[in-house]
């Protein structure tokens, strides 16, 4: 690795996937370096969240390869705890586990998975809360929360394993209008702090702003892909650009 | 489509209809608890016409005789009445024993049948045979069975039980069935959304399942699991078939000696005891997990 070329952290190579008869990734390529945010925009049902899913083996693959930090998941000894381990996965629907509180939610794969000791893990935590502003809320459980803060959670919950690479899943979809902005403003933060992050949003304004690059998925397929500015100024994708039309039709760009 | 954006109309011209009741109003107010206070009345009017009969005497002689309830509750050896309090003491110690190895085998049960590996197939082949065997056979009918069949097997060891051993081990096949499915109908109430979070913070399936799933799904079912248990302590009564002292079999004793069944009464006053307070601390519970849930919900 040379100080010009970050490593290559998620190498996506012809990737298929079928549910049953549906074929929902027509063979998808994309590559994604290290400190690198790389949006995937399109409408519901475009493959987003299924490629997202299987870079976490939450989904296996049914043709083509995913090599994350060089190595090919479809290896026979590939251990998918070891694969999570590394790379957070943050949900639509934030999926704190209610039955544990902020602080509990946050330290349970800590110790858990990494056997770390309850004072350390919980120091940790403590520390990120302090970091989105949310320490005050550690002893409450997450029904107590609004959405924008028990998603804010979810993403700490998922950095407090260290991951190298963030997968997040049109996070802010399930959230009241005024909310979006504390969790987007936190993902634009960790991006400045050069968190590697592969994200499938609706917010295009944010897309715009935070990507490196930004790919536009159709039917399974990337059409186009390119640098937010050529994406969302002058796509040379006639999909692209009916897609992006409709977006300025509904009023959300 | 898109070339006629206009609202279509909800209804035609001229479509009538009603917002008044057909029948008469329903009572309500004033004249609604008037009727409550008459209807109350009649009920009791009724209760004591029976109770002032003279079949109504013979059958409080007979069953509610308190005296007699005393001299079962408490025995009395001269005659050979043995005491149906200390019996109840082994129904209320036999369901404890049986309840806890219940919840620890249902749980090993639930899992099983929930699991996905390969290997485990012939496990949850039986897992289900036994669930549906279990769940479907008469207890009584597996008490007599264990509680007389196997002592005449003569096998060293198991047939020279005492009959309490025999009669805890038929409550826990049973009920182990039972409180099994309740397990798993708890941890498929978890959403398998939860299950993915876990995972993908690099939790193993077995970690998943004891910090993320089991705990969630016990708090689903814990009003059916304290019903069933509810269950297994007035079903620790047929016991007594098998010859185990317990308060039905000194209360059969009792009847037997004086020809006055009070003592019967006075056994299901104790099971009513225990059961009694049980169950409104099942509703209790179950409002509060309603409470919790709305909360949740908003």
């Amino acid at each position: 690795m040379t100080a010009g070329t970050p490593e290559v952290v998620l190498r996506v190579d012809d990737v298929h996937k079928r549910f049953g008869d549906l074929e929902v990734l027509h063979g998808v390529n994309l590559e994604l370096r290290a400190n690198e945010v790389v949006c995937l925009i399109g409408s519901s049902g475009s493959g987003k969240s299924t490629l997202l899913r299987c870079c976490n083996l939450l989904e296996t693959i049914d043709g083509g390869s995913i090599e994350l930090f060089g190595h090919n998941l479809a290896h026979e000894r590939i251990d998918e705890d070891l694969v999570r381990r590394h790379t957070g996965m943050v949900f639509q629907s934030f999926n704190l586990f209610p039955h544990l509180n902020v602080l509990d939610n946050v330290t349970l794969a800590p110790r858990r998975v990494l056997g770390r000791s309850r004072s350390d893990a919980e120091a940790d935590a403590m520390e990120l809360l302090d970091r989105i502003g949310l320490s005050t809320k550690a002893d409450d459980y997450p029904d107590r929360l609004s959405g924008g803060q028990q998603q804010r959670v979810a993403i700490v919950r998922s950095l407090a394993m260290g991951p190298r690479l963030l997968l997040l899943d049109e996070i802010t979809s399930a959230l009241d209008p005024e909310l979006v902005s504390e969790v987007l403003g936190l993902v634009a933060e960790l991006a400045e702090q050069g968190m590697t992050m592969l994200l499938a949003t609706h917010e295009m304004g944010f897309a715009r702003e935070v990507a490196d690059a930004v790919c536009f998925l159709e039917d399974g397929r990337i059409v186009e892909s390119g640098t937010p500015a050529k994406i969302f100024e002058d796509p040379d994708e006639e999909g692209t650009r009916r897609f992006l039309q409709r977006i300025i039709d509904a009023g959300r760009l | 489509m898109d070339s006629t954006r206009s609202a279509p109309s909800v209804r035609a011209e001229g479509d009538t209809f009603s917002l008044y009741r057909s029948s008469r109003p329903r009572l309500r107010g004033r004249s609604g608890s008037v009727v409550s206070v008459i209807s109350t009345l009649t009920v009791i009017a009724v209760g004591i016409a029976v109770l002032a009969s003279p079949s109504a005497a013979a059958f409080r002689r007979g069953f509610l005789d308190v005296h007699q309830m005393w001299i079962a509750f408490i025995g009395d050896p001269t005659k050979g009445i043995l005491s149906v309090g200390k019996g109840f003491l082994l129904n209320l110690w036999l369901s404890l024993i049986c309840e806890v190895i219940v919840l620890i085998l249902a749980l090993g049960i639930a899992t099983l049948r929930l699991s996905t590996s390969p290997v485990l197939l012939p496990f949850r082949v039986l897992a289900v045979a036994y669930c549906d065997f279990a769940r479907g056979v008469p207890v009584i009918l597996v008490m007599l069975w264990v509680g007389f069949g196997v002592p005449s097997l003569n096998i060293p060891g198991l047939s020279t039980q005492s009959p309490v051993v025999y009669a805890g081990f038929v409550l826990v096949f049973a009920y182990t069935a039972y409180v099994a499915e309740v397990y798993r109908a708890g941890i498929l109430s978890v959403p398998r959304n939860q299950v993915q979070a876990a995972r993908s913070l690099g939790l193993s399936s077995t970690a998943t399942l004891r910090s993320v799933v089991l705990p969630q799904a016990v708090r689903n079912v814990l009003p059916a699991l304290l019903n069933d248990f509810t269950s297994l302590q007035k079903d620790t009564a047929i016991v007594s078939v098998v010859g185990v002292l317990d308060a039905v079999h000194a209360a059969q004793i009792a009847g037997g000696v004086t020809f006055n069944y009070s003592g019967f009464t006075i056994a299901s006053l104790l099971f009513l005891a225990v059961t009694i307070p049980l169950t409104r601390y099942t509703d209790r519970i179950m409002a509060k997990d309603r409470g919790r849930r709305l909360a949740g919900a908003q």
